[in-house]
């Protein structure tokens, strides 16, 4: 057994996480920096924390992942980070030339209290920042929030930084994804572009992420938002939030700044939840839903009726991100699923309000918990205790998976022994579709591989 | 054409600030092999750049992820916010096999304090402690390590006094790594911290002898992609009885006895030299460099051991092995050094394996053109004969250098100096010795140390090898040019690469990723073909 220690019983443990359902902020904000064009993300604090982000990120997208890091010793811990990142600043520029620094935080130098804006500036007065070139930053403490905090804590210094109040009004709607794939990010794009609506979506990680092979490194792959389309975005007409927990953050901060007013959704994985984001741009973009929208929407309508004797009543345990919980969840409900067990190490507020809110009178029984030890040790405890039928989560669900001989489908961050996240997308209808065959196939693949040999199936 | 090195620094050079040129243009060394024995000095073990883009990590990587989390059964509590916990978790491939179904193994399991603002302002040791109860009442270890992450030094958290206070109250061995993230300059201080820790928490806390005769320790193993366990087998057939690894596959109880060995031979030169150093001193333990990468090298070390033992059974026994071993090698290295033979290497990794690795593509005809270590110190490069010299600087000072002296009971010296002056007489019997990276490269290749992302795109332009390798931050960039990258920390999730089989392995890889078909395809039948940039020319 992999993880032989875990009982059934639980211990109320006040102090110790096992085995967590989250990790820490700064590596959020530098996924969310990977989706502006041009740009390097920073670390300030020590080189651990930009090593081991890169190598997450890294593990995740099968592509490189650059940035770099202000390089704490026990000087700069002592008497200040200033003198590091300024020398950073400088080094970055000579060497890499990117448009933008986008500098992070990390929980060193937010103890020491390093004053960001106040070293920018410094580095501004002192010619280091060349013309035409920006370097913003977000506090990303590690010891408050988690990864996605820090997504959305540089989401939101987008906004703060570059979003133009001055910027010509336009029927643009500004779409800010929260934390999905570069292969979501694509799709919704391409969503908006089907239905006629102009768009600014950032951060924008396609074409970063998910980079073609073509015998040259580009540092700067071709993707990502660019400052000018954020800047223009504060002359948006409208603009949608997706996922509270990654995106409330810029979406309000786009509207206090720049006065676009803002509507927040819930990330539009599964059936409901893209039907809520479709109904909302064609209503504020006043276009038309084209029939093939509609179609791929009936398909997916299609195959969830076909193929619904797998899928009635199947308990489920899972673990990720809140955003992307609450959506999947409301979907394995509407597939007459049912999602026991929820967990995300996140610290959500209303997280439980919005679990129940999207299974209505469903799953009772079901249990959530996020925060503080909401963690896999505790999820493998539940199952222990009363077993599921599928298990979905990151790649860390597998030892649970195997131990308890439970389907498993890898979803959320990290993913980091399989490909195909970063190149088809979850959200939206062909989302929904691939969830669906993943769940499908979970369950069907463990009846042919269970099943006797008189009750093999030919067809299914 | 081939590349000048010296015209190719110089370029690299250029676009760096003036002391940024200075600092790099000692860590950038063009080898040669002097008329003294000496080759040029670099400057290695000092800070990287900010902003430079280093592959280096941090001290707590290097304390709990290199050296003490191999071992399966100390169960390792990280002090601090979520994430370092979290990135080590699971993530080096040390394997790692129990004894039984029953035995403990907390491997696959990730602790930590999880420490929110409250715990930062007010101060995380009541957490610590209450972490620690909570550990001990559900998993029941023998001993538990802390492991103290960057803002635990900051806001003055006393992990050692912890540790000490739950010793007492719990009643199992409890110790406390000051390991945060910015102690040193790269992961080597966290190698050094957590050695000091091994040396004064575990080893010699269990007295039991065994008695077979030939009793060894491996040290700064790993057991990456099952490495370990190859040399296991081999180790087991010649008869050779290892007592403890440091730290593959090891428990708590392996290392505590592992003062009960007669040989320590260390692999992984920079991560755990200090510990065969102290047990020498405290118990009399000679110790020996080894390398068990590539064939030859796996074949040499045996005999040494032959030799250190003096006992022609074990000789004859080790030669067994090694000729049935070199006769399944042989056939796979001829096969791949017919297709590989003159192909071109580069290697950026650790602070061993950057020279080990050579070995092995030796063996196939590949060449070593450039090559240097993450957090590799000079001795690592030049040889341990540069040792005397070194200056101390303000970064290494603060990293505790035990005073060890002969255990009054214990110190029982394994040979004579007169055995040992013997033994040494023969040739490549040299004890406590490493003679470095530099002295075993060509003449002209480059040694380059802690290489920056920058640096590595102009000498990858510049000489165009056949393989690079790196680590998974290196990897994809790399091979977005269309260079195949062979991570050397994770193996690409392969191996294992020591000893004679993994030789096969590692043959067998090498000869897949250099030859794949797929770097050919990279422009469509509907563009013109892709220039290759020139190489730097040669004067």
């Amino acid at each position: 057994m992999l993880l032989r220690h875990t009982t059934d019983e639980v211990l109320e443990r006040t102090s110790l996480t096992i085995n967590p359902a989250k990790t820490c902020q700064p590596v959020g904000a530098m996924y969310a920096a990977l989706g502006l064009h041009n740009c390097l993300p920073h670390s300030h604090g020590s080189q651990g924390c930009c090593s081991y982000h890169r190598s997450a990120l890294t593990k995740h997208y099968k592509e490189p992942v650059m940035a770099a890091s202000s390089s704490f010793t026990e000087g700069a811990s002592v008497f200040g980070g200033q003198a590091n990142l300024l020398q950073a600043i400088q080094t970055i520029f000579t060497l890499y030339n990117p448009d933008v620094i986008a500098v992070h935080t990390t929980c060193l130098s937010e103890t020491i209290g390093d004053d960001l804006v106040q070293i920018i500036a410094k580095a501004v007065a002192e010619g280091k920042v060349p013309e035409g070139k920006h370097v913003i930053h977000a506090s990303t403490p590690s010891y408050q929030g988690s990864h996605v905090t820090g997504f959305s804590n540089m989401a939101k210094a987008l906004v703060t930084y570059f979003a133009d109040p001055e910027a010509a009004k336009s029927k643009q709607i500004t779409l800010l994804p929260g934390w999905v794939e570069p292969s979501d990010m694509r799709e919704l794009k391409s969503l908006a572009a089907r239905l006629g609506v102009e768009i600014a979506l950032y951060p924008d990680t396609s074409d970063v992420l998910d980079a073609p092979h073509t015998g040259k490194h580009e540092f700067y792959p071709r993707g990502g938002a660019t400052v000018e389309q954020i800047k223009a975005s504060g002359g948006s007409q409208a603009a949608i939030g997706m996922g509270p927990s990654a995106s409330q953050a810029s979406l309000e901060a786009l509207q206090s700044k720049c006065g676009v007013p803002g509507t927040l959704l819930e990330l539009p994985i599964g059936l409901q939840a893209t039907d809520r984001f479709i109904d909302t741009l064609r209503n504020l973009a006043g276009v038309a839903v084209p029939q093939s929208i509609t179609d791929e929407r009936g398909r997916l309508l299609d195959v969830i009726s076909d193929m619904h004797q797998y899928l009635h009543g199947k308990r489920v345990a899972i673990f990720g991100d809140p955003d992307q919980l609450v959506s999947l969840v409301e979907f394995l409900n509407l597939l007459d699923m049912k999602p026991v067990y929820i967990v995300t190490g996140t610290p959500t507020p209303q997280f439980e309000n919005r679990i129940r809110a999207v299974l209505g009178d469903n799953v009772p029984e079901a249990k959530i918990k996020a925060g503080q030890q909401a963690d896999m040790y505790l999820l493998h405890q539940w199952i222990k205790q009363e077993p599921v039928d599928l298990l979905i989560g990151n790649t860390y669900g597998k030892y649970i998976a195997r131990d308890e001989d439970i389907p498993f489908i890898r979803h959320g961050f990290p993913i980091l022994d399989r490909v195909g996240h970063s190149y088809f997308p979850s959200v939206g209808y062909a989302g929904a579709m691939r969830l669906l065959e993943k769940i499908l196939c979970a369950f069907m693949d463990r009846q042919d591989r269970d099943a006797p040999e008189e009750r093999f199936e030919l067809t299914m | 054409m081939s590349v000048d090195p010296r015209v190719l620094k110089e370029e690299i050079l250029q676009i760096y600030p003036k002391k940024l040129r200075q600092k790099r243009s000692e860590s950038i060394v063009i080898n040669e092999h002097r008329e003294d024995g000496s080759v040029p000095e670099i400057k290695a073990n000092v800070r990287s750049n900010p902003g430079i883009i280093t592959q280096r990590g941090c001290t707590y990587a290097g304390c709990k992820g290199v050296v003490i989390g191999p071992s399966r059964d100390i169960l390792s509590l990280v002090h601090g916010p979520i994430g370092c916990s979290f990135y080590a978790w699971l993530t080096r491939r040390n394997q790692t096999r129990p004894e039984s179904l029953e035995a403990q193994n907390f491997i696959n399991y990730c602790l930590s304090t999880d420490m929110q603002e409250e715990n930062i302002v007010f101060g995380g040791e009541k957490k610590l402690k209450e972490a620690v109860r909570e550990a001990f009442h559900l998993f029941h270890p023998k001993a538990i390590a802390i492991f103290s992450t960057c803002p635990v030094g900051l806001i003055g958290d006393d992990v050692h006094a912890v540790a000490r206070e739950m010793k007492a109250e719990l009643g199992i061995n409890i110790f406390g790594f000051s390991c945060e993230g910015y102690r040193g300059v790269s992961q080597s201080a966290g190698h050094h911290i957590a050695n000091n820790g091994l040396f004064k928490h575990i080893i010699g806390n269990d007295e039991t002898e065994h008695t077979e005769r030939f009793k060894i320790n491996l040290l700064g193993e790993y057991n990456i992609g099952g490495d370990g366990f190859v040399l296991e087998d081999i180790l087991n057939r010649c008869g050779i009885k290892q007592i403890s690894t440091f730290s593959g596959n090891s428990t708590y109880a392996t290392m505590a006895n592992s003062h009960t060995a007669d040989l320590n031979l260390v692999m992984c030169h920079r991560s755990i030299n200090y510990v065969a150093e102290m047990m020498e001193k405290r118990f009399g333990i000679p110790w020996m460099k080894v390398n068990f990468i590539g064939a030859t090298a796996t074949a040499k070390s045996l005999r040494r051991i032959g030799e250190y033992f003096e006992d022609d059974g074990l000789k004859a026994r080790i030669e067994e092995v090694i000729a049935e071993e070199m006769a399944k090698v042989e056939v796979v290295q001829a096969l791949v050094k017919s297709r590989c033979q003159g192909k071109t290497a580069m290697l950026f990794v650790g602070g061993s394996r950057a020279h080990h690795y050579q070995q092995l593509f030796t063996e196939i005809g590949m060449k070593t053109v450039v090559a240097g270590y993450e957090f590799g110190h000079r001795d690592d490069y030049e040889g341990r004969k540069v040792l005397p010299g070194l200056k101390v600087d303000a970064d290494s000072k603060n990293i505790e250098e035990i005073d060890v002296v002969p255990d009054p009971e214990r110190f029982r010296p394994r040979r004579t100096p007169e055995q040992i002056a013997r033994l040494e007489a023969m040739t490549e019997m040299e004890f406590r010795d490493y003679v470095g990276m530099m002295p075993e490269m060509d003449s002209d290749a480059m040694v380059i140390d802690d290489i920056s992302h920058y640096e590595t795109e102009r000498i990858l332009e510049a000489y165009r090898p056949d393989i690079f390798c790196a680590g998974i931050k290196e990897k994809f960039g790399v091979q977005k040019m269309g260079i195949p990258c062979k991570q050397l920390h994770s193996y690409d999730y392969g191996g294992p690469y020591a000893g004679f089989a993994g030789a096969i392995n590692f043959f067998n890889d090498i000869d897949r990723l250099v030859n794949m078909k797929i770097w050919r395809y990279a422009t469509p039948p509907w563009q013109p073909p892709t220039e290759q940039p020139e190489q730097v020319a040669a004067d």
